[in-house]
């Protein structure tokens, strides 16, 4: 009996612990990204960028997350104090909890779901209530316009997501990641699935940008029309809340490409398959290059209309989808994969 | 079919403007445009067409090539400049003639417009290229363009 209460508290003890870790490394690894985003928007408009806190500019995003931790919380008088309080809670933990199942190397993987594919979905679209509950409960028409346009671009794109890691897992048979990385070892599946599992990919980058709100799908923040969007009425830290989910969103769609079409940790050609610790510098060096394709796309295309985003989704990316996933499953039952 | 056609071209552009974009940032370590300015104050060198304030070059023997004609005068919209001429014996052709005295020139009013540049049929006046022109005391911002003892160079009003 004793023994049975420790090992609980022991396991308690573990998942704060790893929860603790999780959140540390990630949040700053989210200001960080927030700096490469500026860098690398910098790079493409042949600026310099920030590069005057630390060297090269390293600490300019920290020095902004203690600015804004240090502002005042402020708000509208007749805003739904409830929600408009809960949204950025709903926002950055469910991008955080995202993080749980990725498998950064063969051992350095937090929660290994059987439905690992699946979680990852359905916890990337809680994160669309926080929006909509942030721009609802703000009572500012802006707020409004930018929560509901998200609500449109997520319900669509989310579609889109799904049915492209739809067309990988018939390739795979699986949706637990740390099985996906496995049948990875016969080559990676972007190289398996050739034809539809580039058409695929090409399918998830578009939606899954549109899927972080980001540049050329920024319609919800749409600065020029609407402000900030749905975060119009919010400062300080919840604020810094909604721009950190952000860019650990994006951080997160590149990690599911990365781990369901490039191979997550392994190495290409098995180079440094003796050495299996490496695997995370594999993971985040492929994850970067998926979010400096991402950044490019930012700093490249125009802001699509409303109804542009919506005919690309359900005129052009859902329909070929779908011939994709017919594609695939018959590419699967002829036997016609490319096995290393 | 326009349908496949349209993602085609779609796509084709999409890579066009990518490339654009993937080029500029390859090649922005040599040419960035960035001026970091307090940083690189003794080799920044403003381009030929910034307009600092007006100033009339002298050359080393002290003369300029303005003959107080007050086109400039007359041109400028809010009274920039003023003239003080008048009309003295001409040391070596012994006529009486019009001479400036002191060209002034109120930089604090001063809109950059450059018509009294282009009104100067003698092109006595250019644009300087310096910036850095704030001043603790607004009296300093009133310049005298002619230097003192300065006169006008021979040649210029045959």
């Amino acid at each position: 009996m004793i023994l049975s209460i420790n090992i609980v508290e022991n396991d308690i003890f573990n998942m704060l612990l790893i929860a603790a870790i999780y959140l540390g490394i990630f949040s700053v690894a989210g200001l960080f990204l927030v700096l490469l985003e500026r860098k690398v928007a910098a790079w493409f408009q042949l600026r310099l960028g920030p590069n005057r806190v630390g060297p090269w500019g390293l600490l300019q995003t920290m020095a902004d997350a203690l600015k804004l931790v240090s502002k005042e919380l402020t708000g509208t008088i007749k805003a739904d104090k409830f929600l408009y309080n809960l949204a950025p809670y709903f926002v950055i933990i469910s991008s955080l909890m995202a993080l749980a199942v990725f498998p950064f190397t063969q051992e350095f993987q937090a929660f290994d779901i059987n439905i690992g594919i699946f979680f990852l979905i359905a916890i990337s679209s809680i994160g669309v209530i926080g929006i909509l509950l942030g721009g609802w409960a703000s009572n500012n028409k802006f707020a409004l316009i930018g929560a509901m346009r998200s609500g449109v671009q997520t319900i669509s794109y989310e579609l889109s997501v799904g049915l492209s890691l739809v067309t990988m897992v018939l390739l795979t048979g699986t949706l637990q990641l740390s099985e996906i990385i496995e049948v990875q070892k016969s080559g990676w599946l972007i190289v398996q699935g050739h034809i539809p599992a580039i058409i695929a990919f090409m399918i998830y980058m578009i939606a899954g940008t549109a899927e972080t709100n980001r540049a050329p799908f920024d319609m919800v923040e749409a600065e020029s029309e609407l402000g900030a969007g749905f975060h119009t009425e919010y400062s300080g830290m919840k604020f810094a809340y909604f721009f950190l989910a952000e860019f650990i969103n994006m951080f997160i769609i590149a990690a599911i490409g990365t781990t369901v079409f490039f191979g997550g940790w392994l190495s290409p050609f098995g180079i440094t398959e003796s050495i299996p610790w490496l695997g995370i510098f594999w993971f985040l060096g492929k994850t970067f290059a998926l979010v400096f394709l991402m950044m490019w796309f930012r700093w490249t295309f125009p802001r699509l209309r409303v109804d542009q985003l919506l005919t690309l989704e359900w005129k052009y990316l859902l329909p070929l989808n779908l011939l994709n996933i017919v594609l695939m499953a018959l590419i699967v039952w002829l036997g016609l994969t490319i096995q290393i | 079919m326009s349908y496949f056609g349209d993602i085609y071209k779609g796509i084709k552009t999409l890579l066009t403007g990518m490339s654009v974009t993937g080029k500029v940032f390859l090649n922005n370590k040599n040419n960035s445009i960035t001026q970091q300015y307090p940083d690189n104050r003794e080799t920044l060198k403003m381009f030929n067409r910034f307009r600092g304030e007006v100033v009339m070059p002298h050359n080393e023997k002290n003369e300029h090539t303005c003959t107080g004609c007050q086109k400039c005068e007359i041109a400028c919209p809010n009274g920039s400049i003023e003239i003080i001429w008048d009309r003295q014996i001409d040391p070596e052709s012994g006529k009486k003639k019009k001479m400036i005295d002191k060209h002034i020139y109120h930089l604090g009013m001063c809109t950059m417009c450059g018509l009294c540049i282009e009104a100067c049929p003698t092109d006595a006046i250019l644009w300087a290229q310096n910036y850095e022109n704030s001043v603790y005391d607004r009296t300093k911002l009133t310049k005298v363009l002619n230097q003192p003892g300065s006169k006008i160079m021979p040649g210029v009003e045959d």
